[in-house]
């Protein structure tokens, strides 16, 4: 599975415990690219391509070709004794590209459920004030509610030293190049965090409104954060995102009369997108409107336990 | 940009199910809302595959088109939105066709 969207690999993947200050690197996958120099063949023989270019690949692996055999980049023939003539032959895969990540994400899922812990994907664009509204809920709610947070940037634990601050135990992912989690990265981070059965863990996506919307981490919920300092018109413009989150928050409202953002028209632009996004407005700096937050998680908390039984 | 991530993930899908064989073509079929552009799969493919079992196969996409059904009055259209408007003014749709993210089939060379 792709840890990365930009050029890197999924070894560029740090996982820190902010308790402890254990930090480990996430593995490559062994079936990713790049690596796979060299094959075995079915008759036990080792080929190894050394890849010189110069040669057209296209007209190389033109159908023709395949029924004639050819030569390789490395110069072996494909026509190799006891094989006869070359076959080509089709394979119907019918595999969801993304199987492995939802596989995973299943995984997650099924063990958050089982401990009865409601899980969060908290996504919007970088600077929308989802770390604020983490550390401010923290503090308001720690009395109440056990909230452990998984923490995903590309680089620095900035904001897991944030949410530590806060009084949340914290686990940050650095994704090196990658643009958003993915479900294994949850799972590491899981192993670390440890979270209490009947709590509440958030996470923290990478600060982005395109990639973090299909990569399912087994979370309860995505919610999106807009803040009136963007456009109104981010739902349109980013509809996967908003039709993957079951909440909006509009962050931000002390600065509505400073901005040309209509609430009522981002509100219905997102519900263009997906009828059923459920929108609250907040300021996490003032603490207007945090009160229809709080009882927004209250109630999903209380239904993740109910849910265990049903 | 996820599209490069996606193309590792196909070169993984494939080199898995190809065993160590070369692969002439892959298949892929791609919805049109699937938040995939086939364009930037298309473009990544050949830096991707370098030093696979993928380099030099030809990439087939089969784009499928988005097709919706309304909730409200049942009427089915092609849509190439996620937020497409009913004739009948409603925007609650079940979307039928257009989301799909495969690996179809793939060609290999070398029969065992």
């Amino acid at each position: 599975m792709c840890g990365h969207c930009g050029c890197g690999s999924e070894a560029d993947t740090t996982v820190l415990n902010l308790e402890t200050g254990k930090k480990t690197t996430m593995g490559r996958d062994p079936h990713e690219g790049a690596q796979a120099h060299g094959h075995v063949h079915p008759d036990g023989t080792r080929h190894s391509h050394p890849h010189e270019h110069g040669h057209d690949h296209r007209d190389e692996h033109d159908r023709e070709n395949l029924h004639h055999g050819h030569a390789r980049a490395d110069g072996t023939s494909h026509l190799q004794g006891g094989h006869g003539m070359l076959s080509a032959e089709v394979v119907a895969l019918e595999t969801r590209i993304l199987a492995k990540n939802d596989a995973l994400a299943q995984k997650n899922r099924a063990w958050f459920k089982g401990r009865e812990i409601l899980a969060l994907n908290l996504v919007s664009s970088p600077g929308a004030g989802k770390t604020s509204l983490l550390e401010r809920t923290i503090r308001d709610l720690s009395h109440e509610l056990r909230l452990f947070v998984i923490e995903g940037d590309q680089a620095t634990a900035y904001d897991g030293e944030r949410i530590r601050a806060a009084g949340a135990p914290a686990v940050q992912v650095n994704t090196g190049s990658g643009c958003h989690l993915e479900a294994d990265m949850i799972a590491r981070g899981l192993q670390e965090l440890r979270p209490s059965a009947g709590s509440i863990v958030m996470i923290e996506n990478v600060g982005n409104l395109v990639c973090p919307a299909l990569f399912d981490l087994g979370e309860g919920a995505k919610v999106v954060i807009l803040s009136v300092a963007e456009g109104d018109d981010k739902p349109l413009k980013y509809p996967h995102m908003f039709r993957a989150a079951d909440l909006m928050i509009l962050n931000k409202i002390d600065l509505l009369p400073q901005v040309d953002f209509d609430v009522s028209r981002a509100i219905a632009n997102a519900a263009q997108v997906n009828p059923a996004i459920t929108a609250l407005q907040l300021s996490a700096r003032t603490g207007e409107g945090l009160a229809g937050w709080y009882a927004w998680l209250r109630r999903e908390a209380a239904a993740v336990g109910d849910a265990v039984f049903s | 940009m996820h599209e490069l991530g996606i193309t590792s993930s196909i070169v993984a899908i494939v080199e898995e199910a190809a065993k160590g064989r070369r692969v002439a073509r892959v298949t892929l079929e791609v919805g049109a809302l699937s938040g995939v552009m086939s364009e930037a799969i298309a473009f990544c493919f050949d830096v991707v595959t370098e030093g696979t079992a993928l380099e030099g196969a030809k990439l087939e996409i089969c784009e499928i088109e988005g097709r919706a059904r309304c909730d409200s009055c049942g009427a089915e259209f092609a849509t190439d939105t996620l937020f497409a408007l009913c004739p009948c003014g409603s925007y609650r749709l079940t979307r039928l066709r257009g989301e799909e993210l495969n690996v179809k089939s793939i060609e290999l060379m070398e029969a065992a």
